[in-house]
């Protein structure tokens, strides 16, 4: 597919069903160029949600009543979507979070304080999001074991060179698969592979990954991979982690309460099964219906579209920044569009983010500006804050244009 | 719908192209103070330098942050140097009401307007160029940090 492939025609049948796309008396036209912080919702997800509402809302898993019933195959026929989604073998891998930072924070505190002990090393990358970073250094500073982490090159990319020697020893490798911030796609395989030589588990952060491309957690060779609903078109408020079962079943359960129990007595309890021993409470229905529907669309696209859809905006859009700006705008990152996601983090004409942001707000292009939860990486790259512009299914040429245009404007106002 | 020449006024920009008082001071006798926007990409390194008599002798400014945060910061040590704590509050206190920011209403207690009757005769200068950012909320937060942490950077300095 080129680029010239990718007109406002062919994404036209696929933006009309994003309600806040379309065209609306009550506001301006938003180009959206922040899928990166949270996705847009096709019309199908909000009925979905809506109609679990309007005509089956009752509890899952303990009611015999008609609606209750109803309302728990909704929500276990969503969870097996997921899980064909993502590739795995048993829905028992596939648990039910509130977002990827829960899921990440779960292997952290069940499968991480089980077996870490202070004479122990991980190893991260530098190039990770705070919530594949954070939920470590809580623990580690509890148990008192060694972070290392893997370098980067001058393009962004995980520099591997030392990569053996990092692991050795270590007991477990926690690595994007898509940067945030730079849109580098790791060579998960090549991780996971190197981790379990090493006699590491692997815990993959998807959240970019799972929405842009294609997933198949066993193909990954990942013993985790923790993604949110809510940048693939789904609703905010749940996420998932992928788990092997076998590491699930050995790990002590995450949060108590009901649910996740078989039996509670006064002097103690015992678990559920899988997937619900890591799930507690009454889960989030509405959005985990929600998520089977956003599947369910993605699927209707098919991923393999989706991903070269990106590639091809990806293509149009470093080369046309590329021809307007020159030494103007630098984008961080991989430099070839194959290495990398639809994710642009730039400078340009030496603006604050804010303020770059701010003029392109008046122009209904939304960007996003600040640390993108990557402090550590913006301290590598040098600066305090990117602006940020990132694609994804709904996006078009048109949509990169009027980047352009909003930056030209930019630069233009602040003109020293 | 507010546009950008509310927002960013020509003193605004000269204050971000020309920031007053860069730099470091020796800690002690100064004391240094580090603050950061929720909204985040700004960051500022205070250096504040207090006399006995509670006089801010010397201020400094480092960090890095957009045309609004470093604009305001440059414009307040402008403001502050030579005047004391008491009227550093005063001039604070007028500026966030500027802000729309009413400390006592924060606190969840009534804003009186009679609090603010004292304030109509506090200068603000240079500082009126920053009235435009109320109307952009979000951008709030980018000027009030350097005041802010001046605010804390006298606690300190004060041994509070």
């Amino acid at each position: 597919m080129t680029a010239a492939g990718i007109s406002r025609l062919e994404v036209a049948p696929v933006r009309s069903q994003f309600p806040l796309l379309s065209p609306s008396v009550d506001r301006r036209p938003i180009v959206y160029l922040d899928s990166a912080a949270t996705s847009q919702k096709p019309q199908s997800v909000l009925d979905a949600m809506d109609d679990y509402y309007r005509t089956c809302n009752a509890n899952v898993h303990r009611g015999v009543y008609a609606i209750a019933e109803e309302a728990t195959n909704r929500m276990e026929r969503a969870r097996e979507r997921v899980r064909a989604f993502i590739g795995a073998r048993s829905a028992a891998e596939v648990l039910i979070t509130k977002n990827a930072t829960e899921s990440l924070n779960l292997v952290a505190q069940s499968w991480g304080r089980a077996n870490l002990r202070a004479s122990d090393a991980i190893v991260l990358t530098h190039m990770e999001h705070h919530a594949n970073i954070v939920p470590w250094q809580m623990l580690a500073a509890e148990v008192g074991f060694e972070i290392r982490w893997i370098p980067l090159d001058e393009q962004g990319r995980l520099d591997l060179t030392d990569l053996d020697r990092l692991l050795d020893g270590a007991r477990l490798l926690g690595a994007t698969a898509m940067s945030n911030v730079l849109g580098t796609l790791n060579p998960v395989r090549t991780l996971t592979d190197a981790a379990r030589d090493a006699g590491a588990i692997s815990v993959i952060d998807g959240c970019q990954s799972v929405p842009h491309t294609s997933t198949d957690v066993v193909a990954m060779g990942a013993d985790f991979v923790a993604f949110s609903g809510h940048k693939m078109c789904g609703p905010t408020g749940i996420g998932v982690l992928y788990g092997r079962e076998e590491l699930l079943e050995a790990m002590p359960p995450f949060l108590g309460g009901g649910e996740m129990i078989r039996d509670v007595r006064l002097d103690g309890f015992t678990c559920n099964d899988l997937p619900w021993k890591f799930e507690a409470g009454t889960p989030a229905i509405a959005e985990i219906i929600g998520l089977g529907a956003a599947v369910d669309w993605l699927e209707g696209v098919g991923m393999d579209a989706v991903r070269a859809h990106e590639v091809a905006l990806v293509e149009y859009t470093m080369r046309t920044l590329g021809e307007r700006f020159g030494d103007r705008l630098r984008i961080h990152g991989p430099t070839d569009p194959l290495e990398r996601g639809g994710v642009f983090s730039f400078d340009f004409d030496g603006l604050h983010p804010h303020d770059i942001s701010q003029v392109l707000d008046t122009h209904g292009v939304c960007v996003r500006a600040g640390h993108h939860c990557a402090k550590p990486l913006m301290r590598l790259l040098g600066v305090g804050a990117t602006a940020r512009a990132s694609v994804y299914v709904y996006n078009d040429t048109t949509d990169i244009d009027a980047l352009a245009d909003a930056l030209e404007a930019a630069g233009s106002f602040f003109a020293l | 719908m507010p546009g950008l020449e509310d927002l960013y006024r020509e003193i605004i920009l000269d204050h971000y192209r020309n920031p007053r008082n860069r730099g470091e001071l020796e800690t002690p006798p100064a004391v240094r103070v580090e603050g950061f926007n929720p909204l985040c990409g700004d960051e500022i390194v205070l250096y504040v330098q207090l006399d006995a008599d509670g006089t801010v002798d010397d201020i400094r400014i480092g960090g890095q942050g957009c045309s609004i945060s470093q604009s305001s910061a440059s414009m307040m040590s402008a403001a502050v140097k030579g005047k004391t704590v008491d009227e550093i509050e005063q001039l604070t206190r007028a500026f966030k009401s500027m802000m729309s920011i009413h400390e006592s209403s924060l606190e969840g207690a009534e804003h009186d307007a009679t609090d603010d009757a004292d304030l109509t005769e506090v200068k603000l200068g240079d500082l009126e160029a920053l009235r435009g950012v109320v109307k952009f909320p979000v951008r709030i937060k980018c000027a009030t940090l350097a005041w802010n942490t001046l605010s804390q950077a006298i606690d300190e300095g004060s041994g509070d």
